[in-house]
Parts: structure tokens; C-alpha cells; sequence
């Protein structure tokens, strides 16, 4: 399968395989107008498969979302056709508004206007809790 | 300005420094009858409680201050749909201090960002109870002289005991603790506390389900309710509400010094026979609640001065 190279633009690449889509919804790329091509199942030397999202135009994106799904997914701003920069992702300690938390006791669950906060409580694991219930949000 | 949201909001220092405190205000509670003359305390009570409402009120009304609130949701603009940041914000115009009781966990994290005035949780649904453990310790310090080195047995519905909860991420952070979870399967710690106190910390620890196995090697014994209000199901809550009921042929078992404490309601998980019991202290740890809380407001007032 072939997609055109970028001209300016980002491509995030060494997804896990059957994850773009939730890469897709994270960033809201949805909403967006420009083009975004995403390439799933893609053959690689290192992971076997892998998924790649290609977003014309873009050069700023919001790199905690994707440290928070997976920090081992690389990022690279495409300007004039070439790579002008890698960007490497770390876990991030908070995230906001991201994911929600699924605990029906939890304050967030009723209470209007209220951020949903997630804390980084166990970087080996890739733990992540709500910071007011404390339950571990469990990715798929 | 101070919240007391969980009790990793106090250090152990400051911890320490509430506990003397309230040794102090035990010592001569006459001296301490005026040093809250003019403020008042705000218990925002969107769940029934009996104890640690009226543990709020009295401890302030000791203090010389006065007290404002409302004692269920229905009685509040919660009916209404208000939420909890708006009410703080209103009574933060009315009070000095206050306290929150919410079944929802976290309802008091919210309030605190919301807040001018400093804010006390006093039990979020199934999730913490710091105001409870304050109790704890200044009864087990009281009593058993110490709180580094005890076998401290939990024993009920550790899953949604918030004062469970609390009570382990407190005792955890002193030496030589070693924890005996007795509950049923399905009552077992929340990972939370599990993973991120216990094992991550190398708290020893073991979980079993039988109270006469293992109450001879206690210290202390933390009797907690099968709480009917946490449970989705009532069916689960039937099966499960008898699980443990601490009689005297099990306290025949225990230590002569060990000290059984519960944070009340108690409903049968304690036979009335063990009342007689000198071990069973659970009706002097209400007492103690009081001192603390007393403490507490005047810390979290920066009144605790005055007196010296």
C-alpha cells in the first residue's frame, strides 16, 4: 500500500498494531480539516505489525496524549519533505481530560465541569489512577 | 492555607504534632475553651452520620466557636442540582472551617479546589476517612503506648471501609508495621492500597478470611461494618453482612493486651458480650475523637498558640 510522503506534516509511526484508532479519538483528529491518512497493519522489521498515522499540514500535536497511551511510539515533523525533528515521548505525570474515569462512586461521575485528572502512580507498570477516587484506569 | 483531604496530607511530624496537641487538650480541655471564640465550622453532611457530625460539633463548640450545616443531601441544595464546587464556594463566604461528608469519592478533593477556607474530609463514600484514623492513632498511641512495631489486624469489609483505607496508608508509614487483612474474597483491599502502599512500600502483609486463626498474633484488632449503603445488590450485601462477629470465645484467642477498636456504628460484627471486655475500647475511641478534632480545627485555624 502506498501513501504519498508528506510535505509538511507529522507521522506518528511504530503505533501497536489495531491502536491508531484510539490514537485517531485521543487527538481529536476527527474535528480537524486536514488530511489524515492512517495506515493500519503495516509491516515492521521490529514489531512485526504496526499501525501509522500520517496528518497533513499539522506540526504540533499533543504529545502527553501520546505518551500517555504508549511512550514507546515515535513522532517525527515532516517540513519540505524531510525530517526536521524527532520528538521523544515520555509518560507523563498528569493528564487532563484525556480519558474518563469508570468508577460510578466516583465525584466525577456526577459533578458538572469538573477535569477529568489522571496521576502516573507506577511508571513500570504504567499505572495510571484518577487523582480524586484513586482507581486504576485500565487501558485496553 | 491547609486541606485535609487524605491522611498523606499531614506528614508523620505533623501527625505527631496533632496527636501532643490533642494529649494537651485532653490533659486540661478548660484552657482550650476560648481559643475558637468567633469562628465557625461548616459540616456539609450530604450522607447520615451520627458520630463524626456530632464529633465535629462538639469539638468546636469546646473551642468556644459555633457550628452551621446541613445533615443529608435532601436538606441541601444538592436537591436541586447544585454542585459540590458551588456549594463551597457559598460557604466559604458563611465559615471559617469545614467539614464534608459525601458518598461520592473525591467530592472532598473538589471542594478543597474550590475553597477559601480550609476544608476537612470526613468520608468520601468507600474511599477515606482521614479524620477517623487521626482518631485511631491517638487511641492506639494512648493505649498502647506507641505506634511503630504493632501487629494491626483489619477485619470486615476492607473494600469499601474507608476507614480501613486510611487507617493502613497512615499505621504504613511507621516502623515495623506488619498488617493482617481478614475479610472475604469479595471484600478484599481495593489494589490502590494494595499495590501502591503495601507491596510498593514492602509493608508485610498477609490476607486471610478465618478472625480465629490468627487474632492471637494481634496488637490490635480494626473491626469494620459490612456497610448496606456501599452495595449495588442488596443480595451481595446479605450474603456478606455476617461474615465476621467477634465474640468472647474468639477473644479467649487474642493476646491480653490486645485492644479491639471499631469505628462505629457497630451493627453485629461485635457480640455486646465483648463490650464488658477491657481490650474493647471502641466506645473510649469516640473520646478521643473529639480530642482530635479539636486539634485539628485549631491547626488547620493556626490557633494552637493561644494556650502555650
Amino acid at each position: 500500500m502506498n501513501v504519498d510522503s508528506l510535505k509538511k506534516g507529522i507521522v506518528i509511526d511504530h503505533i501497536k498494531a489495531g491502536s491508531c484508532m484510539d490514537i485517531y479519538k485521543y487527538l481529536e483528529l476527527d474535528k480537524m480539516d486536514c488530511s489524515v491518512a492512517i495506515i493500519k497493519n503495516a509491516k515492521s522489521n521490529a514489531m512485526g505489525k504496526k499501525d501509522i498515522i500520517k496528518v497533513e499540514g499539522l506540526l504540533d500535536i499533543d504529545l502527553d496524549v501520546l505518551g500517555f497511551i504508549d511512550c514507546n511510539i515515535t513522532v517525527n515533523i515532516i517540513d519540505n519533505g524531510n525530517i526536521i525533528e524527532k520528538k521523544k515521548l515520555t509518560m507523563p505525570e498528569i493528564i487532563r481530560n484525556v480519558v474518563s474515569c469508570k468508577n460510578p462512586r466516583c465525584i466525577t461521575s456526577i459533578e458538572r465541569g469538573i477535569e477529568q485528572v489522571f496521576k502516573l502512580t507506577d511508571k513500570e507498570q504504567h499505572t495510571y489512577r484518577c487523582v480524586y477516587c484513586e482507581q486504576k484506569y485500565e487501558q485496553k | 492555607m491547609k486541606h485535609i483531604i487524605t491522611p498523606l496530607d499531614l506528614s508523620i511530624k505533623e501527625m505527631d504534632s496533632y496527636l501532643d496537641l490533642a494529649d494537651r487538650i485532653m490533659a486540661a480541655p478548660k484552657k482550650f475553651s476560648h481559643v475558637c471564640d468567633g469562628k465557625k465550622l461548616a459540616t456539609l453532611f450530604y450522607e447520615p452520620s451520627t458520630r463524626t457530625r456530632l464529633s465535629f460539633e462538639a469539638a468546636m463548640l469546646n473551642l468556644g466557636g459555633s457550628v452551621l450545616g446541613f445533615s443529608s443531601s435532601e436538606s441541601s441544595s444538592a436537591t436541586k442540582g447544585e454542585n459540590v464546587a458551588d456549594t463551597i464556594r457559598v460557604i466559604s463566604s458563611f465559615a471559617d472551617i469545614c467539614a464534608i461528608r459525601h458518598p461520592k469519592e473525591g467530592a472532598p478533593m473538589v471542594a478543597a479546589q474550590y475553597s477559601k477556607i480550609p476544608v476537612v474530609n470526613a468520608g468520601d463514600g468507600g474511599h477515606q476517612h482521614p479524620t477517623q484514623t487521626l482518631t485511631d492513632i491517638l487511641t492506639i498511641r494512648a493505649l498502647k503506648g506507641r505506634l511503630q512495631g504493632l501487629t494491626v489486624g483489619l477485619c470486615g469489609d476492607l473494600k469499601f471501609g474507608r476507614t480501613a483505607h486510611s487507617l493502613i496508608t497512615t499505621l504504613a508509614r511507621y516502623a515495623n508495621i506488619r498488617f493482617v487483612l481478614i475479610s472475604p474474597l469479595e471484600l478484599k483491599i481495593p489494589d490502590y492500597i494494595r499495590d501502591t502502599t503495601l507491596i510498593q512500600k514492602n509493608i508485610p502483609f498477609q490476607e486471610v478470611e478465618r478472625l480465629e486463626n490468627i487474632i492471637g498474633d494481634l496488637d490490635v484488632l480494626y473491626m469494620t461494618r459490612v456497610q448496606r449503603e456501599r452495595f449495588f445488590n442488596e443480595e451481595d450485601y446479605v450474603r456478606l453482612k455476617d461474615s465476621y462477629i467477634l465474640d468472647m470465645a474468639k477473644m479467649n484467642l487474642a493476646k491480653k493486651d490486645m485492644i479491639v477498636l471499631h469505628p462505629l456504628p457497630r451493627v453485629n460484627e461485635i457480640a455486646t458480650e465483648v463490650d464488658q471486655d477491657p481490650r474493647a475500647v471502641y466506645f473510649e475511641q469516640v473520646q478521643y475523637g473529639v480530642y482530635i478534632r479539636m486539634a485539628l480545627i485549631m491547626k488547620l485555624l493556626e490557633v494552637d498558640d493561644i494556650e502555650r
